[in-house]
């Protein structure tokens, strides 16, 4: 009886274990079909045209999106780092930090097209502008602030109590510690962050439906930055890469919108997987060089 | 002379660091503020009651500034809840069994290839899980059950179930990790086999974190729009099953807020939508801290009879 039951009791273990094993495999399986489908439809019957700056191609929504990211994190970065050590070191435990935190929790889990309503009214609608890059990058940054603020506060915890003490008994201020002593410390940590906030607003699409605009002119040889046409000109419309793939589904513009949307996924999928690689490589050093 | 001193190494910084830290206060609670003004129009200027946009299914807002439409929800709300009510059936059995898979089966497979992967997957941009979701998924389903089109329920709950698996799985692993190991070793003593000590000790003892992963990917799911937009069908009406097309509350803002008139009926139903989704993820915030204080409260009684 009793063997029948330890019998019963180790089949069913051995069963348990290739099912979990075959799930793990099925979802390796899945990933590298899905990204392997990706690269592959978007790289078939690849031609030259797909990088040109025209509709044929995603040069200016590559441009755009690039530059649209660049302007976000140049927002969010001061702002979500001075946030995270405001926390960490200025709040104390009171109530303050308390509500700020629920704040940065608030934040990082609005959906996304709220944020991009928010954007819409407050930098299109309240500003009567149109459509434009700027209110694009304020709305993404709205979206990488949490993270960047949540990074900065693991990153300062994470730092030795004795870099503070040592930089205080030499006489500094607080702030000269921060300034000086522990921020320099808690960077590359911090940069893992923003890398990982970065490749987040590469993808983000429905943040910017309402604020960056589905649309992009650019005239490649203007250089005026009050022209609307001039490519740096943060005030003009910009349709990024993300937008242009929600673009293709319906509004076929170019006769090879499909082909084009393939080809936009395939651009994506590389860029985030090489900032998600960079920013690995980054934290597998820093806890390299910790264990020293 | 030592004032001056201190304002500039001291005082300045703080000021500047506190005033950002305030901007993030200010920010939250404006973003809450703008929806509740722009929203509260429905009830306040065209006089319609919380219950009619709640609980009917009469869709037709006015697209102009005199009112007199009709503003039930109903149907985009029930979209919402059933799409990641399913999302969730069909992704919540998988990921806990990825999730044990790489913590308790094989823990290195699990670090070195299986951790890397899930990441992948969360780092997918979600129009790309939507073009997949439309130039895969819905011919596919089109043709398996031979429907007139493959605008499905279903393939928006399969679309979200890829896309909110990453996040289940990540968090019930970090749970199932965070269980002490001493647990594992005196369920083994007793001569437990693997699936025993899994199903009776490290599953139960990681329940608050994995009901912190389900949350966590219901408000995912509830906040995505694009990538169910491009595959639900967007038709205003119930659906029958779940192979007939429908809407939802994320679907109907991203499509329609673009061509409805500002400051109109339409234009402020949406708006009220809004309202609804950000005291969603409020909601799974309330959630997720009211688990995490059962569980920690759970193991102090624990602790004290031990």
């Amino acid at each position: 009886m009793s063997k029948d039951y330890l019998k019963i009791e180790k089949a069913e273990d051995k069963a348990m274990t290739v099912l979990f094993y075959l799930v793990g495999g099925f979802f390796l399986l899945l990933l590298f079909c899905l990204v392997a489908y990706i690269l592959v439809k978007g790289f078939t019957n690849f031609s030259p045209v797909l990088f040109s700056f025209s509709e044929k191609g995603i040069g200016n929504q590559f441009f755009n999106t690039v530059y649209l990211v660049a302007l976000s994190l140049i927002i969010s970065t001061p702002l979500g780092t001075a946030t995270g050590i405001y926390m960490v070191e200025y709040a104390g435990n009171g109530k303050i930090t308390r509500f700020l935190e629920m704040c940065i929790e608030t934040l990082s889990s609005l959906p996304s097209i709220v944020v991009g309503l928010f954007g819409y009214l407050v930098f299109i609608l309240m500003t009567h502008a149109r459509w434009n890059l700027i209110a694009g990058a304020l709305s993404v940054s709205i979206l990488s602030l949490p993270l960047i603020a949540t990074t900065t506060v693991d990153a300062f915890k994470a730092l030795p109590e004795n870099y503070k003490e040592g930089s205080f008994a030499l006489g500094a201020t607080h702030w000269q510690t921060i300034l000086h002593v522990l921020l320099p410390a808690a960077i590359p940590r911090i940069i893992t962050g923003i890398i990982l906030a970065a490749g987040r607003g590469f993808g983000e699409a429905a943040a910017l439906l309402y604020t960056a605009g589905m649309s992009t002119d650019i005239n490649w040889s203007n250089w005026n930055i009050f022209s609307g046409t001039c490519p740096l000109n943060p005030f003009r419309p910009g349709e990024t890469l993300a937008l242009h793939i929600w673009g293709a589904r319906t509004e076929a513009l170019a006769p090879n919108a499909a082909q084009i949307a393939d080809f936009s996924s395939a651009i994506l999928i590389i860029i985030v997987f090489s900032f998600s690689i960079i920013s690995r490589f980054i934290s597998g050093r820093i806890s390299r060089k910790m264990a020293q | 002379m030592y004032n001056r001193e201190m304002i500039k190494n001291e005082y300045l910084g703080r000021m500047i660091i506190t005033i950002c830290g305030i901007l993030v206060i200010v920010l939250t609670l404006s973003i809450g503020v703008f929806l509740l003004v722009k929203g509260a129009g429905t009830f306040l200027i065209y006089k319609h009651s919380v219950w009619e946009f709640l609980f009917s299914s009469a869709w037709d807002p006015q697209d102009t500034s005199s009112g007199g439409g009709k503003v039930g929800a109903l149907i985009y709300i029930a979209g919402s809840l059933l799409t990641c009510g399913l999302a969730l059936l069909i992704a919540a059995p998988f990921s806990f069994a990825g999730a044990i898979f790489m913590t308790e089966i094989a823990p290195k497979t699990g670090l070195r290839l299986f951790r890397p992967a899930v990441e992948i997957f969360v780092g997918i941009p979600s129009v790309v899980y939507g073009w997949i979701g439309l130039t895969i998924l819905v011919p596919f389903i089109k043709n398996l059950f031979n429907l007139p089109h493959g605008f499905t329920v279903l393939s928006a709950s399969l679309v979200l179930a890829v896309m909110i698996f990453p996040t289940i799985t990540t968090v019930s692993a970090d749970a199932i990790r965070s269980v002490p190991q001493e647990y594992r070793d005196g369920a083994y003593a007793l001569g437990m086999t693997r699936w025993e000590v899994i199903k009776g000790i490290v599953i139960p003892a990681a329940k608050g974190g994995i009901m912190t992963a389900i949350v966590l990917g219901l408000s995912r799911a509830f906040g995505e729009a694009l990538a169910v937009a491009m595959v639900i069908g967007k038709t205003k009406a119930f659906p029958r099953s779940i192979l007939s097309p429908t809407n939802t509350i994320t679907t109907a803002i991203a499509s329609d807020m673009g061509g409805a008139m500002e400051g109109g009926e339409y234009n402020t139903a949406l708006w009220t939508m809004a309202i609804l989704l950000y005291l969603l993820s409020l909601f799974f915030i309330y959630a997720i801290h009211k688990i995490a204080n059962q569980t920690s409260e759970g193991n102090n009684k624990c602790r004290k009879t031990i």
